[in-house]
């Protein structure tokens, strides 16, 4: 592995390194010295084109537990906004010696841009691009999902996941179904017609309209942001309708089966797609999925970074 | 490939070993064993078994993983990371001993004490180790070995164990040339 751009690129045994890997290194938190020395020297870019809290604060929190350096760069306050194009950006990355660079941009395909180019010579790491993929979340709920209803498999065969809601504009959810299923989960993703996007019907998931009748069987409902700002037209009547279809509230989440878990990668629209008291129910582990992304990102950083770059990974 | 230690041998040097640990230590109550993965933790438990029964009482015992601390992560595709567990009495004024299979050049056991001194501050720091077959390229020695091995830094010593290779021996074999 030497960037990391989409959950499609990964096999099932690297994906596995990376959750065992991220289980050893939440050890680190849990210690009075919450710092290694395994990335002392290294460079790290945090390029954000488009607004972030969790993903950003928390790759710079993982960098800096392995001792990297790390400079943020966002689009505001930088020559982005002034219309620099990516390769001017990348190749000042390049002079400066930046290691590897986290990226999220608005256009799908813009790590891979980065990735493939010689414009810059250090690791991508894909964190968001426009509606293609974000495989760190991805990796960081399946090692929530793995944590808590894993038993201590390596992977997470024969669980079913819910993902529900706004699937179209999800890079999440995308992610997410490749992971989930690669990892031999099984993927039910409940969404109104209008927000499934086109050619769904050939992912690996089950597709259902029907929030309740999907519900008790489901080990695991990861709920979506509904993405007003990507949203263009009207792809449903109103946000009431909306919630009282496909929200999650203290009903449905009384009618989830013992031991099954609340999950959304945030940030929330509390009262549109679930609300308060569920979010902060018993069952949600929302929280935990942000300390659990600083684990899973240290362990991208540690398998991208720490080894001599131009040997392929061997496991 | 030559055996350099039987099954046997292996059992001897263990219990050797086990006896001056408790010898230097006047007792297991203060003392923790972390052993450094993977072969290095399975021999840890072993001694941990032969100091009960010799002391009669219980022997902290846990795991240390090193990889995070080497200095030669650079130099090697990325490393997978092994299990670390500190025993619930940790290591904070304690007597740690360091288990390990093979020392060789000593920059594992440098990564170990780094490693430890990021969990806590030891009172005093052993190494028992069941082979040593010199080449240190750092001021490290060992306080209990089980048998010096004089080697060529062209050979390879391989310690196997049943709990992972399912049988008990130490090996010497010339590297191929790479």
């Amino acid at each position: 592995m030497k960037h990391l751009l989409s959950i499609a690129d990964i096999t099932h045994l690297e994906a596995v390194s990376i959750l065992n890997t991220a289980t050893e290194l939440a050890k680190v938190s849990d210690t009075p010295m919450k710092k290694l020395p395994t990335l002392r020297g290294r460079t790290i870019v945090n390029l954000f084109a488009e607004d972030s809290t969790r993903t950003r604060i928390s790759f710079e929190a993982a960098a800096k537990r392995l001792s990297a350096d790390v400079i943020n760069f966002s689009s505001k306050g930088s020559s982005l906004s002034k219309g620099e194009s990516l390769k001017d950006t990348a190749q000042t990355l390049q002079a400066m010696g930046a290691d590897a660079v986290i990226i999220r941009h608005g256009a799908s395909g813009a790590p891979a841009r980065l990735a493939e180019c010689q414009w810059m010579s250090g690791a991508v790491i894909n964190a968001g691009d426009g509606t293609h993929e974000h495989p760190s979340q991805a990796l960081l709920d399946a090692f929530t999902i793995r944590k808590h209803l894993g038993h201590g498999r390596e992977d997470l065969e024969g669980l079913r996941i819910g993902i529900v809601g706004d699937v179209l504009h999800s890079r999440v959810a995308r992610s997410n179904v490749l992971l989930l299923t690669k990892l031999g989960a099984h993927v039910t993703l409940i969404a109104p017609p209008t927000l499934l996007p086109v050619g769904v019907e050939s992912w690996p998931v089950t597709i259902s309209y029907d929030f309740d009748s999907a519900l008790e069987s489901l080990d695991a409902v990861m709920m979506l942001r509904v993405q007003l700002e990507r949203m263009n037209e009207l792809f449903f009547p109103n946000a009431r309708e909306y919630s009282r279809y496909f929200g999650l509230n203290s009903a449905r989440v009384k009618a989830l089966h013992p031991g099954a878990i609340v999950m959304h990668p945030g940030p929330m629209n509390r009262g549109l797609e679930i609300t308060a008291d569920s979010a902060d129910s018993a069952r949600s582990v929302i929280v935990e999925q942000v300390s659990n992304g600083v684990s899973v990102r240290m362990a991208i950083l540690y398998l991208l970074l720490a080894g001599d770059t131009s040997i392929k990974a061997g496991n | 490939m030559n055996t350099v230690l039987s099954a046997q041998d292996i059992s001897r040097a263990l219990s050797r070993i086990a006896h001056e640990i408790c010898e230097s230590n006047t007792g297991s109550q203060s003392m923790t064993l972390l052993g450094i993965p993977t072969r290095g933790a399975h021999l840890a438990f072993r001694l941990a078994t032969l100091i009960e029964s010799i002391e009669g009482s219980s022997v902290q015992v846990g795991t240390l993983d090193t990889t995070l601390f080497r200095d030669d992560l650079r130099l090697k595709a990325p490393r997978a990371l092994m299990a670390t567990k500190i025993p619930p009495l940790g290591v904070q004024g304690r007597t740690v001993v360091l288990v390990d299979d093979v020392l060789f050049s000593g920059r594992t056991i440098r990564a170990a004490l780094d490693a430890l001194g990021d969990i806590g501050r030891p009172s005093r720091v052993q190494l028992a180790t069941l082979i040593d077959r010199g080449h240190r390229e750092l001021p490290i020695r060992a306080d209990f070995v089980g048998k010096n091995i004089p080697t060529a830094l062209s050979q390879s010593v391989r310690v196997s164990l049943t709990e992972i290779d399912g049988v008990d021996e130490v090996t010497i074999s010339d590297l191929v040339s790479s």
